[in-house]
């Protein structure tokens, strides 16, 4: 509980600040600005002008501002000061920060003032003048202090092909340090070339997409290729529809390998899901024999208990909880989960250990009526919970995008599989566990308490369900159905890498997933995917009945 | 074959006959007498169909064993097959001006794909009711047992199987109507299907009533001559103890792959003969809850006993539309908690109550009565003690 504490307020501390800090950027540039706002035409776009050197992100927030209407001229004391309010939509009178000195405007007693927004002056725009604000922001994205802002920025202004923009991007090109940057700077002037260049240019331009690689490019060299075909003979540059045309295909080639490596990861995301999902089966069901049904259930236990939290500590702390609820969660969707096991356990399933497909009708009855009690206690329409910020976005390898919470699930699957692996091989109570799973009775008569064992296994098995429906809760809906959507996948997966076997589990749960995603890209439709990876299991159950890995026994039913 | 009890037993006799004549003589006069309103002879037609296909269910788990979570794949296979002549007789509808079924003329289609064609004959399609069902048990069925796939793993890959033909049935591609299915139907044979009391025409849900209750009885026999003959013996050994039957020199798998390809075909008649009657079919038949309610009769009736999946199927369907008016919200609870109950304290379903009450009875009153003893035996001195002062 310490390191979980000191985990939270370390994220409290990582909170970044208030609004006010959005109203920053330097003395120069916020003098330079203010004149552009009460200035004429002609001047305003000098001033303009002459700011893109600067790289201040905050000309472009006050520009936006500005486009939008939303930078005011308050009348205050006899003068007009340009100035950004607290919150332009508001109906209720706001604070006014000074667009020259970025404080808040006070009366002469130091007294905050505050104004309504509607009944206020904005500052006036042309046409001309918005064409240059447009102009401005595009440029300033170049040499935005964020790299990936600067990556998107490089590869739109190269899109643009204006000889004016590529020159700014030329200036830029010099002097930029981030390769990846420096990359699609490359990318963006050779897109600009293609369109702009002289013959000869373009020509170079293509080879150089190639090389780059550039995904980006690809239809516009196709569609260049097609124009060139369309030009009589003696128009044609041949050139540069061979080069175009090498290109198209070295570009081609390279995607598909990102296709497929983006498929490898889709697929392997999709395999810790089903591991996530079945592992709490791989323990009911593999280990205790216990058709659980209701395993879905637990699982939509875990989703709902992610949800209650998040509203508990909103409830208790502001919107700033919606940072770190989720780590709250994982342990409180275990916890309710594992009780609710337990309670099955001592209603239900006790009484049918001996009649196992009984124990499946009744924990379907249970999974029934625990799914109504959603609908009437949550609604039968999905709960919305909210991610994190730091499980938000994405990070790129090349050309191939990760997402955070994706990620996040894979780290997580290799947790709880580790953690299951050492409670089951290392230590006593794992011990006791498969023992009592191998031969009830041998067990109970070497002074194992084995109802006790079973009581406590079956707890865990279905805490690990909660935690699979806290994770999906960030990655899928929660809603009533959310666990029945999961169960029939996960029984295959338990079934297809032999029952009782924790390793043959997560083998088939990589392998299901990647199969299936797949499958799926290969027959571009998800169903076909599905209906072969269903049609594999039972004819790859032909080969192995037992599933992957096999438990031997010389018993016989 | 003097180890096979071979005389059809009086009981079952008697309550066939009863049930004959209800079902053909009692309700129809009700019917012609406007006794029995149109929606409610449909309704009574569905309850016979669906003991039909709780009776297959029953045939498989109840006297082999195999508990089949998929049973309404064949019952939704047989529906569909018939469905398709339906459709084909709709007629020319008003706003496509073609005579192909109406989610064809929206998705496109401006003639009838290959397979559909031969369905547009009668006779095709019933037996294609049969057929189809029938070989696609035998396909399942032959992979499963092949690989001695058994008990819960068995009920396990069936629910597969059903969850695989919902998302297929479900999707518009696959030429079955996707998620509109099949509906609005209009003639049988240019006769038509449905009466319209406004417009006076008379249709057929009677004869449709008359051919469900006609496949109930015939289940019934065939499932009451089925268990008294050599087959039905060890079909309850396979049962009861399947590797024993398999040393003893029966190939079992033979045995359960001909059970299974039979109930699968008495289901798909059943879907066939269920499809007017209900009006409309959709993938969602597949959708595996459908199937685990079916277990649901099977196993509130009574599975192992002849009767008691019809009284299951008819009881615990009642009883769901009933409660489903009344309690809308709840009824899942409901239906669910005494489904509960009876599949833990009661295992043998309604039909073992008469054999489990006395029981009950027995146990409470001695129960009662030892409460009773001690009650009495404290209270005795005392009574004694004011007895004496």
């Amino acid at each position: 509980m310490r390191i979980l504490g000191s985990i939270v307020t370390l994220l409290l501390l990582a909170i970044p600040g208030l609004p006010a800090a959005t109203f920053s950027g330097s003395t120069e540039v916020r003098e330079k600005l203010a004149e552009a706002v009460i200035s004429a035409e002609e001047k305003q776009i000098q001033i303009l002008e002459d700011l893109i050197e600067t790289g201040d992100p905050f000309i472009s927030k006050v520009l936006t501002a500005w486009r939008r209407g939303e930078l005011f001229l308050i009348e205050h004391e006899g003068s007009t000061i340009p100035a950004l309010l607290e919150n332009a939509d508001s109906k209720e009178p706001v604070k006014v920060f000074i667009l020259e000195s970025g404080e808040v405007l006070k009366d002469k007693s130091g007294k905050e003032l505050t104004v309504i927004p509607s009944r206020q002056k904005t500052a006036e725009t042309t046409r001309t003048l918005r064409t240059q604000f447009k102009k401005t922001i595009d440029l300033l994205g170049i040499s935005d202090p964020d790299p990936k802002l600067r990556e998107k920025a490089a590869f739109k202004l190269g899109s643009r092909a204006d000889p004016e923009y590529f020159a700014a991007l030329m200036d830029r090109a010099a002097i930029e340090k981030k390769p990846r940057v420096l990359k699609k700077l490359k990318e963006g002037m050779a897109i600009s070339q293609l369109s702009i260049g002289d013959e000869k240019q373009k020509v170079e331009a293509a080879a150089k997409l190639g090389e780059l690689r550039s995904i980006g490019a690809l239809d516009r060299l196709k569609k260049i290729v097609s124009e060139q075909e369309k030009l009589a003979e003696n128009e044609k540059n041949n050139d540069l529809i061979s080069e175009a045309t090498r290109a198209i295909k070295t570009i081609e080639d390279y995607k598909g390998w990102v296709d497929r490596g983006e498929t490898v990861f889709r697929g392997i995301n999709y395999g810790a899901v089903l591991l996530i999902v079945s592992l709490g089966l791989a323990i009911t069901f593999g280990l205790m024999g216990v058709i659980n049904m209701a395993h879905g259930e637990m699982i939509a236990i875990g989703g709902y208990s992610a949800y209650v939290m998040q509203k508990w500590m909103t409830g208790l702390y502001g919107d700033e909880a919606l940072q770190w609820y989720f780590l709250l969660a994982i342990p409180f969707a275990f916890l309710t989960a594992a009780t609710a096991g337990l309670l099955l356990e001592r209603s239900v399933i006790r009484f049918l250990y001996r009649r196992p497909l009984e124990s499946l009708l009744a924990t379907w009855a249970v999974s029934m009526i625990l799914q109504q009690c959603f609908r009437l206690y949550f609604g039968a329409a999905n709960v919305q919970v909210n991610s994190p910020d730091w499980l938000i976005g994405s990070v790129s390898l090349g050309d191939m995008a990760f997402n955070y919470n994706r990620l996040f699930v894979i780290v997580f699957a290799a947790i709880i599989v580790l953690g299951t692996w050492f409670l089951m091989s290392k230590t006593p109570l794992g011990l006791s566990i498969r023992a009592v799973m191998q031969n009830r009775d041998m067990a109970a008569s070497i002074g194992i308490r084995a109802s006790r064992v079973r009581i406590v296994t079956f707890a865990f098995g279905s805490g690990l369900a909660g935690l699979a429906g806290c994770f999906l809760s960030q990655i899928d809906n929660v809603g009533p159905e959310v666990g029945s959507k999961y169960i029939i996948d996960s029984f295959m997966v338990v079934v297809s890498g032999g029952v009782g076997n924790l390793f043959g589990t997560v083998t088939a749960a990589l392998g299901i997933g990647t199969a299936d995603r797949m499958l799926e890209a290969w027959s571009d439709s998800p169903v076909v995917g599905k209906v072969l990876v269903l049609s594999t299991i039972i004819v790859f159950l032909q080969v192995r009945p037992g599933g992957l890995f096999a438990a031997k026994s010389r018993s016989l039913d | 074959m003097q180890f096979v009890e071979s005389r059809f037993p009086r009981s079952h006799l008697i309550t066939l006959a009863v049930l004959a004549f209800v079902t053909l003589a009692i309700v129809p006069l009700a019917y012609s007498n406007g006794i029995i309103a149109n929606h409610d002879l449909q309704r009574y037609g569905k309850y016979l169909c669906w003991a039909v296909l709780a009776t297959s269910l029953n045939l498989l788990w109840g006297y082999t064993g195999l508990l089949c979570l998929g049973q309404c794949v064949f019952f939704g296979l047989g529906g569909y097959a018939f469905g398709m002549y339906l459709m084909l007789n709709v007629g020319v509808d008003p706003v496509y001006k073609t005579s192909l079924p109406d989610f064809m003329d929206f998705l496109g289609y401006t003639e009838l794909p290959p397979h559909w064609k031969p369905f547009e004959n009668l006779g095709f399609a019933m037996a294609a009711v049969i057929w189809v069902p029938g070989v696609m048990a035998l396909i399942f069925g032959f992979l499963a047992f092949r690989s001695r796939i058994t008990g819960v793993y068995f009920a396990i890959m069936t629910q597969a199987l059903t969850f695989v033909a919902w998302i297929l049935f479900l999707r518009n591609e696959f030429t079955f109507g996707g998620n509109n299915g099949f509906t609005d139907f209009k003639k049988i044979l240019g006769a038509n299907l449905y009466s319209h009391p406004h417009t006076s025409t008379n249709g057929k849900e009677l004869l449709f009533f008359i051919l469900s209750a006609l496949l109930l009885i015939a289940t019934i026999s065939l499932m009451i001559s089925l268990t008294r003959t050599r087959f039905g013996k060890v079909q309850r050994a396979i049962r009861d103890s399947e590797n024993r039957v398999r040393f003893s020199g029966y190939c079992t798998e033979n045995f359960k792959l001909f059970i299974f390809t039979l109930a699968g075909i008495i289901a798909g008649i059943a879907g066939a003969l269920w499809l007017p009657q209900a009006g409309g079919i959709n993938g969602d038949v597949f959708f595996p809850r459908e199937s685990l309610w079916v277990v649901v009769w099977v196993a509130v009736g009574g599975r192992g006993t002849i009767w008691g999946p019809v009284i299951g199927a008819i009881l615990i369907n009642a009883l769901k539309s009933w409660a489903q008016r009344e309690y809308e919200n709840t009824w899942i609870l409901i239906l669910g908690g005494i489904f509960l109950v009876i599949v833990i304290f009661l295992p043998g379903g309604i039909a073992s109550l008469g054999k489990k009450l006395p029981k009950w009875f027995r146990i409470c009153r001695d129960w009662i009565e030892a409460f009773m003893a001690t009650r009495k035996k404290k209270v005795d001195p005392k009574e004694g003690g004011e007895g004496t002062s």
